[in-house]
């Protein structure tokens, strides 16, 4: 199981990194999604994909009677998910109003912050 | 009751069984306190004449925090507070160490001044867009950074720091504020998620976040785990996050765009938190790594300090002049790292407490300076010295604080890292350090004369616009209180270097800041 979660954390990582080198806001934004599920799955690979049994004890016992699921990674992963859900939506707003106010969603195209004829300071008094 | 004590686990093993002593809060007072504020200001976001009185208590409650915390810690060591009575590792850790409280209390004098600036400089409209409490929470982030003894609760609060300092970036919306904030925005995001595959693989490798724990396991994973990747994929999201060269693009990008009391906030704070992330996990957790990365921190550095200066040289709007010193200024820590030894690494916690003060108050001088000009560009500004005395010899100190020449804060750290290279046996780098001082010295003393010396041709004082009055006042009222304490680290620096000493001491030998989590783990 861990091995073909493995192949899918590659496959997630290589298309998200293939997405986000292009110039396109919208494409790298696409990328930037993929990218958070595969740092998730990879969280959950890393906790060991051991059993469906949910890591509760029975009354009577003091420690659980068989092996159970480990319970971090998948509170580890919520939180990122929480994190990177909201994130992600300030960045399409941004993204949005920057498409809206410059007018473009090329990354090579937005110049308004550096503008390519800023003049070099004066050599003299 | 009787059945539930029959049924009753010894609970001792595994959770708390006694309150936390009351001083003992003290530890999450630094991250409590602005949080709490930070709430509050949110409900009563309409009546913004709350805001500033409300934030200025919040910030000298923390500051007091910081402060009382500081001392205990010299005193007693590293002291740690461990959350939701779960014992460690289980439940999350706060450890305070001298490094962590250092930076906090430094941070949060500079976020304090920054916040007296604002009074005057942003206005109802940035209030209600939350100006306050956005910076709160942003310094919420920031000492839950600087305090945490947890990685994934690092990276916890590098994301409420990086959000809420997307919302300061974008107040006011301005066309080159978007462009500044996307790009700002979508590096950093990809630069913390790096930081997350690291923890996650780190997880899968030692089966515990807590740092404490991971330090004390590292010694037997080594022959078998991959803890050489590991470092190197914290060293690259780290570096991405303090803005070193190669992956320093995002700054110069956007450093410039914001109010500039927000950009004096981000240059002084936020690059030195990838620094100290760098600090605690390269070379308290990983250090054998950290030694086998060495040279090609030491690349990193040598290239981030030189070429983020020059930079600076090909600049004429002076707040992109000093995005590419506060650069610079990351690459001299760098070195610090690279060099490893308990000297070098003093020498960096040195220069990242004179970084900010020097680099907030640079960007706080370029809004006075705007106030009285007018503008932020070196082609329209001249002839200041003739009006403004007072802000000439501030700015003056200014350039010799950052240029790292006496009597200002540069000097020591500079003088501690030079040593400290040449005793690693490393002179180029050395060299590097003492270049980048020079190169420095031209680029902000350009501006200097160019702004403040070359003459606008008149000869009576000019008068400053009658609004920017009450500005003006509260820019010098924070000037001069950030000059205090850089005078201070410049005449006076052994203060300083005790406490960066002791800092450097539990990172070079970590066994109080283990002992501080786990007690039964050390023997005395």
């Amino acid at each position: 199981m861990e091995t073909v979660l493995s192949v899918l954390v590659g496959l997630f990582f290589a298309a998200a990194i293939y997405l986000m080198l292009s110039k396109h806001i919208i494409r790298i934004m696409l990328g930037v999604v993929l990218f958070g599920n595969a740092v998730n799955l990879t969280l959950f690979t890393a906790g060991r994909v051991v059993s469906e049994v949910p890591p509760i004890i029975p009354e009577a016992l003091p420690v659980p009677p068989e092996l159970t699921a480990n319970p971090l990674p998948q509170a580890l992963i919520l939180t990122a998910i929480v994190i990177a859900f909201s994130i992600f939506a300030f960045l399409m707003v941004l993204t949005f109003r920057a498409y809206q106010e410059l007018g473009t969603d090329d990354a090579e195209g937005m110049r308004v912050a550096e503008p390519k004829d800023d003049a070099m300071p004066p050599l003299g008094y | 009751m009787a059945a539930d004590t029959e049924k009753a686990a010894d609970l001792s093993q595994a959770m708390i069984t006694e309150p936390v002593a009351l001083a003992d809060w003290l530890i999450v007072a630094p991250v409590a306190i602005p949080l709490v504020f930070a709430a509050f200001l949110l409900t009563v976001r309409h009546r913004t004449w709350l805001h500033a009185g409300v934030a200025l208590v919040a910030f000298a409650l923390t500051l007091a925090a910081n402060a009382g915390l500081l001392a205990r810690v010299l005193a007693e060591g590293p002291l740690a507070m461990t959350m939701g009575r779960w014992l460690p590792p289980f439940g999350i850790s706060f450890v305070a160490d001298p490094l962590g409280v250092a930076l906090s209390l430094v941070g949060v004098l500079v976020a304090a001044v920054c916040a007296v600036f604002a009074v005057a400089d942003i206005g109802t409209t940035g209030r209600r867009y939350g100006f306050y409490p956005f910076m709160l929470l942003m310094m919420a982030g920031v000492s839950g950074a600087f305090l945490t003894g947890d990685l994934f609760n690092l990276y916890v609060w590098f994301e409420v720091f990086l959000i809420a300092s997307f919302g300061l970036l974008v107040l006011g919306c301005e066309h080159r504020q978007l462009d500044g904030a996307l790009k700002y925005a979508i590096l950093n995001l990809v630069g913390t998620t790096l930081f997350l595959t690291a923890t996650a693989l780190l997880y899968g490798t030692f089966g515990t976040l807590n740092m404490a724990d991971v330090q004390s396991k590292a010694a037997e994973l080594r022959d078998t785990a991959p803890l050489a990747t590991l470092a190197t994929l914290f060293l690259f999201a780290f570096a991405m996050k303090a803005a070193a060269f190669p992956l320093n693009f995002w700054l110069p990008a956007s450093y410039h765009t914001p109010r500039i009391v927000v950009a004096a906030l981000f240059g002084g704070i936020l690059t030195k938190i990838g620094v100290y992330a760098l600090l605690r996990v390269l070379v308290m957790l990983f250090e054998p790594e950290r030694a086998l990365l060495s040279d090609v921190i030491a690349w990193v550095a040598a290239a981030t300090m030189v070429l983020g200066i020059m930079g600076a040289l090909a600049q004429s709007d002076m707040r992109r002049v000093l995005g590419f010193v506060v650069i610079s200024g990351v690459g001299i820590m760098l070195a610090g790292i690279a060099l490893g030894t308990e000297a070098g690494l003093a020498g960096a916690i040195v220069y990242a407490v004179h970084s900010m003060l020097a680099m907030t108050a640079l960007y706080l001088l370029a809004g006075v300076m705007n106030g009285v000009g007018g503008s932020y560009s070196v082609e329209t500004l001249k002839g200041l010295y003739r009006g403004h005395p007072l802000l000439t010899a501030f700015a003056l100190l200014l350039v010799l604080a950052a240029a790292g020449l006496p009597p200002a804060s540069g000097l020591w750290p500079k003088v501690m890292l030079v040593q400290a290279s040449l005793a690693a046996g490393a002179p180029w780098l050395a060299f590097a350090i003492l270049a980048t001082g020079i190169l420095t010295t031209l680029a902000l003393g350009r501006v200097f004369a160019l702004t403040f010396w070359r003459s606008d041709g008149g000869d009576t004082a000019p008068a400053a616009p009658a609004e920017a009055a009450p500005v003006l006042r509260l820019g010098y009222a924070s000037l001069a209180a950030l000059m205090l304490p850089i005078l201070a680290l410049g005449l006076y620096p052994e203060p300083f270097i005790n406490v960066a000493e002791a800092a450097a001491a539990v990172l070079v030998d970590p066994t109080g800041y283990v002992g501080a989590v786990f007690p039964e783990r050390v023997q005395p």
